[in-house]
């Protein structure tokens, strides 16, 4: 599947920016640190979007194309920011053969968005991760710290309530 | 040198250290047909069209980056090397959207020649998962459909070596496309609209957006006065749509076809060439004795024009203030020659027949409205023209030859070499120093600034004045000089800048040729060669001289640089920005 593109509109603060600049002042010299630059911005915003890659592009002195096309490219970058809820539903083999399939596709549904996507308000994130390690129970999905187990599509509808009706 | 010795097909060559399987076996007389190769900017080995078999080596190589080793002998065609080419062309075809019958590249497809001579007869032999894409049309001057794009990225290093590079390959996979950033339209990122990845393509994913029925339409409505103008280049390129020679000057037989297209005149750009010398050579002359903002850029070429939009905005005032000569001509049509003729503007349509694709985005500019009504309605790219020419059923090879209608003809040398890089240079050379001294000069060649380099620089000394000038193609090199103008190292005081690397006989919308010709002829200096001939020959080669220009001004301008002439031959830049 191509990326999505996020149209949250961009939230970045005065602070993520001036980390960025330092970031980017330390490596504009050595264009081969381009990822290294991507990454720490992605650890900065939790995501690449268009005013981050053109601060890099511009910053190091390279094509905003080419940026862009190594963010396409890895699975490590996301041009869609984290919810304030972010959702891992485990797709290890456990998990897996004991129907997350189905929690992520209910979630999915219920959210109106697909893996690695936010909500337009921001609220929920989701993302198909690999084994977490909690195979005794399966399926499992994370919230944030919060860890839900042994679930049946059904559930899915009064967990994420819980969270939809926090502040 | 240290020369390396090989075979092959059992042919004994040498050739220099470093040198590929490729070039060794052309050095043999022998061809590896290529897909993705293009000589120096795209060296890649992706879309492995070339392997053969070569002692030494696992498996099958590709021959365009392989370098040969001291004893090689190389297979080109064996079964095997067959075998693995028609394989590969099959998977190509997995997901190329096979609409031959009615793509613009029909018959002249490098897949498609190449998948007739390796006899693909199934192409749906590995048909499986298709990506859809949805076409770009958003930018004036070309079509993106990446549902015909093979993803050779040859497209991707033309525009990376012009400097633009706006496309590249996204995603990964199965998914991988060539897009711009953040997949946005075309129309909103800073393409110069100079169109070397249509040239580049070797199928119809990328081409310009076709005209010719605007045409057709205004030909054939009895109400309008249709007229044609022809761009410098187009006499040395047109005859390539017809098999002829690279380099054949057929200025004669192209007027006479576009005579028998039914066109009312037939008009030559050379004229606005002209025009745009006296007006060029004017303000330059006034900049330097009133202390105007030097160094001073042409502004003929509107893919450079774009360019320094988007990333010079604050520079744009060192950019000459003429209008291109296809603009100055559509100008002058609706007001001089309107008003003499006594034609409505309103009831002429100007066709433009360029060499380039940015003429597209340029018809439509503001400030290029003279007479209220766009300056130059439609502009055809040269494959346009050839492809018009060719649907009338016209004999073009056996066409006579026709002269160019009055009054916008006369055209000089100057005008004619304004096709080739460094040739507006030497046209405002010419006319400068004969305005700076008064006298006739005999001395009309500037060989310092010919020639196919990017960047080439010189001194003269003119009427006591030194003046020193650079010579720009391609964009790179315009980044270049502008990058110096701005960190103040630049003291030039007259540049010329094309945005096609080589000028306009190089522009993105000159005829196709295939790489298998592109990386092994100099096309740029073939094309060059037949405009600085034909300036040789000519007996008037200052633009101050065409009696045309001396009539348009003894009866509208009145004088070069005259407030009139400043209405209608001039015209303003935006600052634009780069991602919308």
């Amino acid at each position: 599947m191509q990326k999505k593109i996020s149209k949250i509109p961009f939230k970045g603060t005065a602070e993520q920016e001036q980390k960025l600049k330092e970031v980017i002042d330390k490596y504009c010299d050595d264009q081969s640190r381009l990822m290294m630059v991507m990454q720490e911005a992605q650890d900065i915003y939790g995501y690449l979007p268009f005013e981050v890659q053109l601060m890099i592009a511009d910053g190091m002195n390279v094509p905003l194309e080419k940026v862009y096309g190594i963010a396409t490219f890895y699975s490590q970058f996301s041009l869609s920011p984290k919810g304030d809820y972010d959702i891992s539903v485990c797709m290890g083999t456990a998990c897996y053969v004991k129907g997350a399939g189905e929690i992520f596709e209910r979630i999915s549904q219920k959210l109106g968005i697909g893996a690695d996507e936010c909500t337009e308000d921001g609220k929920f994130s989701i993302t198909a991760c690999r084994c977490i390690g909690a195979c005794g129970l399966a399926p499992v999905m994370t919230i944030n710290d919060d860890v839900y187990g042994r679930l049946t599509p059904d559930d899915v509808d009064d967990i994420l309530a819980k969270y939809a009706n926090k502040a | 040198m240290e020369m390396i010795n090989c075979k092959i097909n059992g042919i004994a060559v040498s050739v220099p250290k470093g040198a590929t399987i490729l070039e060794a076996a052309r050095e043999a007389g022998v061809d590896i047909p290529t897909l993705c190769y293009l000589k120096e900017i795209n060296e890649i080995g992706a879309c492995r069209i070339c392997v053969v078999e070569a002692t030494g080596a696992r498996g099958l190589v590709t021959a365009c980056v392989y370098p040969v080793t001291e004893g090689m002998e190389v297979k080109t065609n064996t079964p095997k090397v067959q075998n693995a080419r028609k394989i590969n062309l099959e998977l190509i075809l997995s997901t190329h959207e096979k609409k031959c019958l009615s793509c613009v590249r029909s018959q002249d497809c490098e897949l498609q020649t190449l998948c007739r001579d390796y006899g693909v007869e199934d192409s749906g032999k590995y048909d499986g998962f298709k990506p859809q894409y949805e076409l770009d049309l958003s930018a004036p001057h070309l079509v993106r459909d990446n549902n015909k794009c093979i993803l050779c990225r040859r497209c991707v290093a033309a525009c990376e070596k012009q400097y633009v590079h706006v496309i590249g390959a996204n995603d990964r996979g199965i998914d991988t496309h060539i897009g711009t950033p953040f997949e946005k339209q075309l129309d909103d990122v800073p393409c110069v609209s100079c169109g070397q990845c249509t040239v580049v393509c070797p199928t119809g994913a990328l081409r310009e957006k076709d005209n010719t029925d605007e045409v057709w339409e205004a030909i054939a409505d009895p109400s309008k006065h249709v007229v044609v103008q022809t761009a410098p280049s187009i006499r040395a390129t047109l005859g390539e749509c017809f098999g002829m020679p690279i380099g054949t000057n057929v200025e004669g037989k192209m007027v006479a076809a576009l005579r028998r297209l039914g066109f009312d005149k037939v008009f030559d750009t050379d004229f606005g060439a002209d025009l745009t010398i006296v007006e060029e050579a004017t303000e330059f002359i006034d900049r330097v004795k009133n202390g105007g903002v030097l160094p001073m850029i042409t502004s003929c070429s509107p893919g450079w024009v774009k360019f320094a939009e988007y990333y010079y905005p604050e520079l744009l005032e060192h950019l000459s203030s003429c209008k291109s000569p296809q603009q100055m001509v559509g100008a002058v049509i609706k007001t001089y020659y309107a008003q003499k003729n006594n034609i409505d503007p309103n009831d002429i349509v100007v066709v433009s027949i360029m060499p380039c694709t940015a003429k597209k985005f340029e018809v439509g500019r503001d400030d290029q409205s003279a007479a209220g009504v766009p300056d130059v309605d439609i502009a055809l790219t040269t494959r346009e023209l050839g492809r018009m020419i060719m649907r009338a059923g016209i004999d073009f090879v056996n066409l006579p030859d026709e002269q160019f209608d009055n009054p916008l003809s006369d055209d000089t040398g100057a005008a004619v070499i304004f096709g080739s890089t460094g040739g507006v240079m030497e046209a405002a050379l010419r006319t400068a120093n004969d305005l700076l001294t008064g006298k006739d000069n005999k001395d009309v060649e500037y060989k310092e600034v010919r020639g196919t380099a990017g960047l080439k620089e010189a001194v003269y000394n003119i009427a006591g004045i030194e003046v020193k000038v650079a010579v720009a193609s391609g964009i790179e090199n315009a980044n270049y000089i502008m990058s110096r103008i701005k960190d103040g190292t630049a003291d030039w005081h007259f540049i010329e800048i094309m945005c096609c690397p080589g000028g306009c006989v190089n522009g993105g919308g000159q005829p196709l040729q295939p790489a298998s010709v592109r990386n092994f002829v100099d096309l740029t200096s073939l094309r060059a060669k037949a405009l600085y001939e034909q300036d040789k020959a000519m007996k008037i080669r200052k633009s101050h001289k065409s009696p045309a220009i001396k009539k348009v001004y003894e009866e509208f301008f009145e004088k070069y640089g005259s407030h009139k002439a400043h209405e209608i031959l001039h015209t303003s830049y935006v600052g634009r920005k780069k991602y919308r």
